[in-house]
């Protein structure tokens, strides 16, 4: 037995992905402008400028929420440091009447969207489980179960083909979700119900290498864009820390969406730089040759040498961001401070439509019990 | 005798079964080299290698439904769910096949898995990491459902679910993780009750308190807190939810004449209510007072600011304690 064992341990560290990967690319690391034949992006230097300003203060918001959980301000905080390029490039292809359908670490498409992130911190602070309105920005509430939301997408999808807005000014649906989603089982359902259907959605996986300790190769042994192919949709892999490919790719494939061309599953080959967590300690499983590696790749870095090189910002305008980066981050971190607890008796609500006898009575039962320490505190 | 914490002293079981018996396994999301995000697998992985302490796909009904699997197979495998609230995609598995394996094949198929899930409020979490859904278990016919309360009694209940040919559902109570006490490493297994039974934590006469997991601490200080007020409580901590040791709880309850119980979950359909139930039954002369139930209100958990106020905590407890007097 244990040599059977060793053998098929063995052939777990040979893995190796079959198939060539092609990278969607349109700026390189070292910030030069690329093009691809299928992605022609037609981008002026102020949208440029204006996603590296998204890049700049959305990262700015994550570190003062990761400072604010380490002062104790936040129960816990999901970062999205190194992944900001697949979002905003993402979030920003969305047409405000698509609709997106977001895991727990999409702040930066939260931001894309003009959710204030603030709404953000009041779920990692504990003080509600999201509370938002979905409709109001085209924004679904973060859903912390793995996957469950990529099939409410799919079917809000559906939605829309029943509603006849496909086609000519149609309207399309993004779910988002990482590389360990990938292997739940609803994750599966909604791209077979997507596929038959030929339901206008982009399925935008953002594979950040790493599920919490797990690496991709404990959920796969194909890259995971070649999985679209048997569940007969196209899929594509881009750069994830390329702002520009992710806008360009994710365009498309959300125009070819709404026109009724189906499913597309976008793979956003990226990075998480931190951990998992706030309460994950990513030292106990990965290489810090790893970390440095992709640092290398860092998905704002690229922009800003681009802008410099290419002589279409001057260090004011980045002066002016990293400015505004601070007064974003100063208002997230007082609002965060100056963030009432809910009342006690607000968690009896919204159970039901209308609040049923039982939960009437134990609200009741509950402001007895909290008004018998007032009158104890009273009389001492 | 070793001072343990609770997460240590699962993983000293664990380890335990796993030197014992040959075809124990583990597997979950993250227990290989990160150890379980609480710890409870740590080092095992290093120790018994990667065929026995298996970091799994992200998917819990594949990672119950392949234990299904290696059970049909021989193997006694050991899973883990995260937390509480991600058990729900291995509902089907657990219920419809895990349970039912047995009386499906007239005694043929025994399928020895523990399914381990960290479960309970009360560490400021987000949604779904504070939920206490043993009664859903417990209403499934062929599972049987236990909690452990302190280190000692987890060192052992973990042991005695892993050699139980059923299938055992094993709530941890993530926050009292870092309890400690002290536990025999050695003899700690024989010495402790079997895997079905209560155990009595402090006897008294005027009213017995039942608890499980994360509340056997809570009832525990109570009955301190209540001494003082002259009341003589007995708590029992109950271990086992299905089967419930009703020899125990009837016993106690006719010497007392009063019974409250206490879980976290929603009152609503919980425990309590079945436990209250067959009290009534069985002790119906013996009461004093109807039984009383202290547990979560009917709401989903709430945010973690105000989720002192959802938990039963030493206050409530004596609270209702007092009111088992006035009637």
């Amino acid at each position: 037995m244990a040599v059977k064992a060793a053998g098929r341990a063995a052939s777990r560290t040979n893995f190796k992905p079959p198939g060539t990967a092609e990278l969607i690319q349109l700026l390189t690391p070292e910030g030069e402008r690329a093009e691809h034949p299928d992605y022609p992006l037609d981008v002026s230097t102020e949208e440029i400028k204006s996603l590296y300003r998204d890049l700049v203060l959305v990262r700015r918001i994550d570190f003062e929420a990761i400072a604010l959980q380490r002062q104790g301000e936040l129960g816990i905080w999901a970062s999205l440091l190194g992944q900001e390029a697949a979002q905003i490039g993402s979030g920003r292809a969305l047409s405000p009447r698509d609709m997106a359908f977001p895991t727990y670490r999409e702040h930066a498409v939260a931001w894309c969207r003009g959710l204030d992130p603030t709404k953000l911190l009041e779920l990692y602070r504990g003080v509600s489980h999201g509370g938002w309105d979905p409709k109001e920005h085209n924004f679904h509430l973060y859903t912390i179960v793995i996957g469950s939301h990529v099939l409410h997408a799919t079917g809000y999808a559906m939605g829309i083909q029943r509603d006849g807005a496909v086609g000519e000014d149609g309207e399309a649906v993004i779910a988002y979700f990482g590389d360990g989603a990938t292997s739940q089982g609803d994750v599966n359902e909604a791209f077979i119900w997507a596929s038959v259907n030929n339901a206008p959605i982009v399925f935008f996986c953002q594979n950040n290498q790493w599920a919490i300790s797990e690496p991709l190769e404990r959920q796969s042994r194909v890259p995971l864009y070649l999985r679209a192919q048997g569940f007969g949709f196209p899929g594509v892999r881009v750069d994830g820390n390329d702002v520009l490919a992710c806008l360009a790719v994710t365009s498309k494939a959300l125009q070819a969406a709404r026109e009724g061309q189906g499913p597309t599953l976008i793979e956003a080959f990226t990075y998480r730089m931190g951990a998992h967590t706030t309460t994950d300690d990513p030292t106990r499983y990965r290489l810090s040759a790893e970390l440095e590696s992709w640092k290398l790749k860092d998905p704002i870095e690229r922009v800003k040498q681009y802008l410099i090189r290419s002589g279409l910002a001057d260090e004011s305008f980045f002066t002016a961001v990293g400015a505004e980066a601070d007064e974003v981050g100063l208002r997230v971190r007082k609002a965060c401070l100056e963030m009432p607890d809910p009342a006690p008796l607000s968690m009896f609500d919204n159970v039901y439509a209308e609040p049923t006898a039982l939960l009437i009575a134990e609200r009741a039962q509950l402001a007895a019990y909290i008004d018998s320490f007032a009158d104890e505190e009273a009389v001492r | 005798m070793s001072s343990l914490t609770l997460s240590k002293a699962l993983n000293e079981g664990l380890r335990k079964a796993m030197e014992n018996d040959p075809k124990v396994l583990i597997m979950g999301e993250d227990v290989g080299k990160l150890g379980g995000v609480f710890r409870v697998t740590d080092g095992l992985q290093k120790d018994f290698g990667e065929d026995r302490v298996v970091d799994t796909p992200l998917a819990e009904s594949g990672i119950v439904g392949t234990a299904i699997g290696l059970a049909l197979r021989g193997y006694r495998p050991v899973c883990e769910i995260q937390f509480d609230g991600f058990v729900f995609p291995a509902f089907d598995q657990i219920t419809t096949q895990l349970a039912k394996m047995r009386y499906r094949s007239l005694g043929k198929v025994s399928l020895p898995v523990v399914i381990r899930i960290p479960f309970g409020g009360g560490i400021g979490a987000v949604e779904h990491h504070s939920e206490s859904p043993e009664a859903l278990f417990a209403h499934t016919a062929g599972l049987r459902v236990v909690a452990c309360g302190d280190p000692a009694d987890a060192y052992a209940m973990i042991q005695q679910s892993i050699s139980c040919d059923d299938p055992v559902l094993f709530f941890e109570p993530k926050r009292r993780y870092w309890d400690k006490t002290e536990v025999d490493l050695v003899g700690g297994v024989a010495a402790a009750a079997a895997l079905d039974k209560a155990r009595i934590l402090a006897s008294g006469t005027d009213v017995t308190v039942l608890c499980y997991g994360p509340m056997v601490r809570t009832c525990a200080e109570a009955a301190v807190a209540a001494s003082a007020d002259g009341r003589s409580v007995e708590v029992i901590d109950l271990r086992s939810i299905a089967p419930l040791d009703t020899e125990a709880i009837f016993a106690s309850v006719r010497k007392t004449g009063r019974c409250v119980v206490v879980h976290e979950a929603p009152v609503t359909g919980g425990l309590g209510a079945e436990i209250a139930a067959l009290v009534t039954q069985e002790c119906f002369y013996q009461l004093e007072a109807p039984v009383l139930r202290v547990g979560g209100y009917s709401t989903p958990y709430p945010p973690s600011r105000i989720e002192e106020y959802y938990l039963p905590d030493l206050d409530r407890v004596l609270d209702a304690v007092d009111r088992a007097f006035t009637y």
